[in-house]
């Protein structure tokens, strides 16, 4: 099993690199630190001293790969690609462009960010499954059938459609919690309540959609049908022989994106004004600052491949069969 | 003199492919089983047809020329403007060019917001301004109602009339190939006894001719679903949006196929170090989060754009530029579930004792590939396509929302809500805009999800009944 683990972890290292290099292309080699510049600068009459300075004042002055002018082993570090690549490898995220320190904003960020995805993940994960379960128990009837319709016109609905409607009616019309903001301790439920709703009734379609099918799948098996001829009641063969079996599929795919709860949602989060991750990577886009960009995706695959990681491990908790070496 | 944009190359390159793709499965009874089961479905016949709606509209707004003048130059020669335009601009012409000062209710005959204006005998009041299209053969508010119901009739009887003899001609047409009489063939259509569901086909396409008619009558008069900030109609906003739409939808997975399927094929048949190279290679692309690495490319093509703004001839090349690439980089991030699917089926594949027959027979593995694995695995790349579709229509709105979408000038659904959502604090509401996209986009998606599911039933070998 450590071994298993490590060597996973070792693979991970040519992903990272590769993820590395191609943002490193993207956005200096696509682009070089002068185009930059002058984007941040903004007019086209910029001097080429005002691009030195600002280029000087971020990092940006050094050669991309090899530096010529320096000796040894600094040859290879003072670049760009060191200092600003290679760096992420141990977290050092550096400062973004207008000057703060990134690992500083991210640890803070952070928790705004769980705080809004933990319920919507728990509550939604909750309603999704009693739904199919029901709608599984009343399979091939009226009920099936216009559950089944109710979700696909779920899913078709755009998510900018549930934030929108949720924050009129709830917020504006009804004024039941406040539209947006965000506050810490017992002070900030009444500003989580509203985005946690709409996060959950967003997914319920797409949710519930795919947990019935994976419901479906197992209902008729053979174990379900010798369940039956036995005399288990139809519930009994629901609740303690086919729901368990259906759950390893939806419990590991639930491990895999627990990672990425971190890196939080940019449009929850900055529709209902919420200081999380989602809504630093949004504005960071919105500024053009690269360097949050650059981290929030080092970050992103980072949590991504330790989702992938731990998915494979949470097979072999809840499935006997699935041993790992 | 005709335009043609680089969306719209590829979009006439989908066209000719899907026509080839018709064409061949004709000729091939195991290849048009799946599309006989689409149309003998009343749900794939009628999500078809909307999106066929869908697809008709966005048709004629690729048809793109320079409009000519009306004067000519000094050797005589007829002069083209600069300005490009589609054809779905000139038949809705009308809608164009009655543009208001700003904001309009649908249905208005008055503007949203008071203005100043003088009155002939030098006083200055302040009051809502009548438009200048909306309602403005109306002489006073109260004639409104009255009119709005008796310009409906007109509509719809002319959609009614116009949906008859469709439907008789298309009758016409089935009797004639069945050698029956018009008469059986409509009481046949009417009972519902016919082959493919006719009557579902006829009856949706009466409502779509009757919708038509209504709302292009009505426009004609009134700005149906109001104006936006800058006057401009909303109904016309939210129809080219369709294409914008569409061209994200398709294009994305067009771009993507050849290299997914090239790739999928090579790493599943050859095995070795092309099979870890594709693995890497995917793996490595899934890993970054989607709406990072769009981001990422699409804040570097504006610093390149910005740089180099004298590459592009006209706003609406740009714009254009921008929608293409916007597609290659969903189509990045999107061809990895493809590709694996195709290599994991492929895997499977090659032990089968045909392809080791042909293997044996020195058939090279160019051929092998072309011939042999690449119509097996057709139903996934097909089943791909569709189940992307409504993604990526949905993707659209969600990006051109945190400005990483589509071009600010292009009309889309994205842009819509995120022009309209700021207006949402106001008292009262402007709804309206972000109600027509959001109508406009649910239809196409909710279409496509449950063509969607039609089409994988179709084209899933584990579906099909055995024969």
């Amino acid at each position: 099993m450590m071994a298993y683990i490590v060597r996973r972890f070792l693979y991970a290292i040519p992903i990272l690199i590769g993820v590395n290099i191609l943002t490193f292309v993207l956005f200096f080699i696509v682009n070089t630190p002068d185009d930059m510049a002058y984007m941040h600068l903004g007019a086209k009459r910029v001097t080429p001293q005002a691009v030195e300075n600002w280029k000087a004042e971020h990092g940006y002055d050094k050669p991309l790969l090899v530096n010529t002018q320096a000796e040894g082993i600094k040859c290879l570090t003072d670049t760009i690609f060191f200092n600003k690549s290679v760096r992420l490898f141990v977290f050092d995220f550096g400062t973004s462009e207008s000057g703060r320190d990134i690992s500083y904003d991210i640890s803070q960020r952070m928790w705004p960010s769980l705080a809004i995805a933990i319920p919507v993940l728990l509550i939604g994960v909750l309603i999704n499954i009693s739904y199919a379960a029901i709608i599984v128990f009343f399979r091939a009837t009226y009920i099936d059938f216009w559950s089944v319709v109710i979700t696909v016109a779920m899913l078709s609905i755009s998510t900018l459609f549930y934030i929108i409607g949720g924050q009129f009616l709830i917020g504006k019309l009804w004024h039941l919690v406040p539209i947006s903001g965000y506050d810490t301790g017992f002070n900030g439920i009444k500003f989580l309540v509203l985005p946690v709703i709409v996060g959950v009734i967003g997914g319920i379609g797409g949710g519930t959609r795919w947990y019935r099918t994976l419901f479906l799948e197992e209902v008729n098996k053979d174990y379900a049908r010798s369940g039956r001829a036995k005399g288990l009641s139809e519930l009994r063969v629901l609740f303690r022989h086919v729901f368990p079996n259906a759950l390893i599929p939806i419990l590991t795919g639930i491990v895999a994106i627990l990672p990425l709860l971190f890196m939080g949602s940019l449009l929850t989060e900055s529709f209902f004004s919420v200081p999380g991750l989602g809504s630093y990577t949004l504005d960071a886009i919105q500024r053009q600052d690269f360097a949050i960009v650059r981290s929030m995706v080092f970050l992103g695959t980072f949590l991504y491949i330790i989702g992938l990681l731990l998915t494979d491990l949470s097979y072999t908790l809840v499935d006997p069969r699935v041993r790992l070496h | 003199m005709p335009v043609v944009l680089w969306t719209d190359a590829l979009i006439y390159l989908l066209l000719a492919a899907a026509l080839l793709g018709i064409f061949l499965s004709r000729r091939h009874p195991h290849l048009s089983a799946p599309f006989k089961h689409i149309v003998h479905s009343r749900v794939g016949v009628a999500s078809g047809i909307i999106l066929l709606a869908y697809a008709a509209i966005g048709f004629l707004d690729t048809l793109h020329f320079h409009p000519a003048l009306e004067q000519s130059n000094a050797q005589g020669e007829a002069m083209v403007s600069q300005r490009i335009l589609s054809v779905l601009d000139i038949l809705t012409d009308s809608l164009r060019q009655h543009s208001e000062k700003t904001y309009s209710q649908p249905f208005a005959m008055y503007a949203y917001v008071k203005e100043s204006s003088e009155m002939p005998d030098g006083r200055i009041v302040r009051e809502y301004p009548r438009l200048k299209w909306g309602g403005a053969h109306l002489n006073d508010a109260q004639e409104k109602t009255a009119d709005i119901i008796h310009k409906s009739i007109i509509g719809v009887v002319i959609g009614l009339l116009f949906s008859m003899l469709c439907s008789l001609l298309i009758t016409g047409l089935l009797a004639w190939r069945k050698h029956r009489t018009l008469k059986q063939q409509l009481t046949k259509v009417w009972r519902n006894q016919t082959e493919l569901p006719w009557r579902l086909i006829l009856l949706l396409l009466s409502l779509l001719i009757v919708m038509a008619s209504l709302s292009g009558y009505l426009s004609q008069f009134y700005h149906i679903m109001g104006t936006d900030k800058v006057g401009e109609d909303v109904f016309y906003q939210a129809l080219k949006s369709i294409r914008t739409g569409l061209v994200i939808g398709t294009i994305t997975t067009l771009i993507m196929l050849p290299g997914a399927i090239i790739l999928g094929l090579m790493a599943g048949y050859f095995r070795g170090w092309i099979d870890d190279l594709v693995q890497y290679l995917y793996t490595t692309l899934n890993s970054i989060p989607g709406v990072l690495l769009i981001a990422a490319a699409v804040l570097m093509l504006d610093v390149y754009m910005t740089n180099n703004a004298e590459l592009f001839d006209s706003v609406v090349q740009r714009a254009d530029l921008r929608l293409l690439f916007l597609c290659v980089i969903l189509g990045v991030t999107s061809w990895t579930g493809l590709c694996r699917l195709l290599r994991a089926e492929t895997l499977k594949l090659r032990e089968m004792e045909y392809i080791q027959a042909s293997q044996a027979f020195g058939v090279n593995h160019f051929m092998i590939l072309l011939r042999h694995l690449l119509p097996n695995v057709m139903h996934i790349v097909f089943i791909t396509i569709v189940l992307d579709f409504s993604g990526l229509v949905l993707a659209e709105a969600v990006l051109s929302y945190i400005n990483i979408g589509v071009d600010p000038s292009t009309n889309s659904w994205g842009n819509m809500i995120n022009s309209a959502r700021l207006e949402l604090a106001r008292v009262p509401v402007v709804w309206w805009s972000l109600s027509a996209a959001l109508v406009f986009m649910f239809v196409l998606v909710l279409s496509a999800n449950l063509f969607s599911d039609v089409v994988r039933d179709a084209f899933d070998p584990r579906m099909r009944k055995p024969s």
